[in-house]
């Protein structure tokens, strides 16, 4: 086993370094002799392969000839690296079927289960080709195996890369979306905020506001935390310091739109109350932030 | 490093060019402290724009010169805080309370002429 994994961790060309007992050139003579087995019948272990894939009901998302053309190529793929020992090619096939196939609602467990089955299916099928000479077999599987396991530990790793690459994607096109500063009328900004609000984000609220009052030459700021359903203790103190940040740039913060929890947790934690202005809706912030600026709001027919 | 101090009509402008030393600071308070009256100014305009960095004793510095300054009879407004500036002080506590601040000059004067044009 610690053989094994030995193996499994050098980057190329482990026909060198595999079954000692035997010479170099007899494994390289074995992985030859079994590349060319599965190049002859790869109509059939293919067509095999994919029928065991639908069995086991995996890849449910894809249809019957996507599965067969992707099978196609992986079997190809899954070849060539035996025959050359270098992951590289199969390692990008991996990625770009990922790419392909991760949108498309796969699992991981459905692409190492894939990976497993085509190891099981060769497997089985140099049994059947060398079940009378017990020998050969036995050096054939130790060609063949570390080389089998190393292949499917690439594709996984790949898929799980491709995954992990995608959330990271999405995590920070969420983390953008999420704090936008508008400017509703000339020196008055709105920063409605939704959602959970952990540290880090807060953090981030409290940059791009400071900013923002910058860029926009901003006199009041009205936060609405109606979409904010709870705020431990730390944000809370961040949100305090953020409106006395926004004090210190000339600007007035009012606070909207604070749920019976939140204000209790105010409360709870005994925030100074006389720094913070705040009122009930949204509405009624841009409201007292146009009177703050001196505009008056009339309808069109009370205009005198 | 000296702070310029500008005199602009009813108004008194010290501009902080540089980071300031803890002397600095003491000379800048004193010198507007005196000058203000000499002047017979109304309110006084201290631009911290070029402050990357407000320690304890320099914001208890401003906070004195402007307490300092009302009991003269005028008025303190400090201007151009940087946003970073701004956040690494209230982290520290510093929040300069009872003090005037604006987003630049421009505001301050704004702030000022408004004040006391709807008093005269």
């Amino acid at each position: 086993m610690a053989k094994e994994t030995e193996r499994l961790e050098r980057p190329t060309a482990w026909h060198e370094t595999l079954d000692r007992g035997a010479s170099l050139e007899g494994t390289a003579v074995l992985l030859r002799e079994l590349v060319a087995h599965l190049r002859e019948n790869r109509t059939q272990l293919r067509e095999e392969w994919a029928r065991r894939i639908t069995e086991a009901k995996l890849l449910t998302a894809m249809s019957k000839d996507e599965i067969f053309a992707e099978a196609t190529a992986v079997y190809d793929q899954y070849v060539e690296a035996l025959e050359t020992g270098t992951f590289e090619a199969l390692q990008a096939y991996a990625r770009s079927l990922s790419e392909r196939i991760i949108p498309r609602g796969v699992e991981t467990h459905e692409v190492v289960g894939i990976v497993l089955l085509l190891r099981d299916v060769l497997a089985r099928s140099l049994f059947a080709k060398y079940q009378a000479d017990f020998t050969k077999l036995d050096r054939i599987l130790d060609a063949y195996e570390p080389a089998a396991n190393r292949i499917a530990n690439t594709v996984a790793v790949g898929f799980v890369q491709e995954r992990e690459r995608v959330i990271r994607q999405q995590q920070e096109a969420i983390r953008e979306l999420s704090t936008p500063v508008l400017q509703v009328r000339e020196r008055l900004l709105i920063l409605p905020i939704i959602g959970v609000i952990d540290p880090q984000r807060a953090r981030q609220l409290t940059e791009q506001l400071l900013r923002g009052i910058r860029t926009n030459r901003a006199k009041v700021v009205v936060i609405d935390i109606t979409g904010v359903a709870a705020m431990d203790a730390t944000v809370a103190n961040h949100l305090v310091q953020t409106v006395e940040a926004s004090r210190l740039l000339g600007a007035t913060v009012i606070v909207t739109g604070l749920s019976p929890e939140i204000a209790q947790t105010l409360v709870t934690i005994g925030v100074d109350l006389g720094k913070m202005n705040t009122v009930g809706d949204l509405q009624g912030g841009i409201e007292q932030a146009e009177r703050l600026l001196g505009y008056k709001v009339v309808p069109i027919g009370a205009a005198s | 490093m000296e702070v310029p101090v500008l005199k602009q009509g009813p108004f008194l402008i010290a501009t902080v060019q540089a980071a300031l030393t803890d002397e600095d600071l003491v000379h800048l308070r004193r010198a507007m402290v005196e000058r203000v009256v000499i002047a017979r100014s109304l309110g006084v305009i201290i631009d911290v724009t070029a402050m990357d960095i407000m320690d304890s004793f320099a914001s208890r510095t401003l906070r004195e010169v402007a307490q300092m300054i009302r009991l003269r009879g005028a008025e303190t407004v400090i201007v151009g805080i940087q946003p970073e500036v701004a956040f690494a002080m209230v982290q520290l506590g510093i929040t300069l309370e009872g003090v005037v601040t604006a987003l630049d000059l421009e505001e301050g004067l704004n702030y000022l002429k408004q004040k006391f044009n709807s008093s005269a």
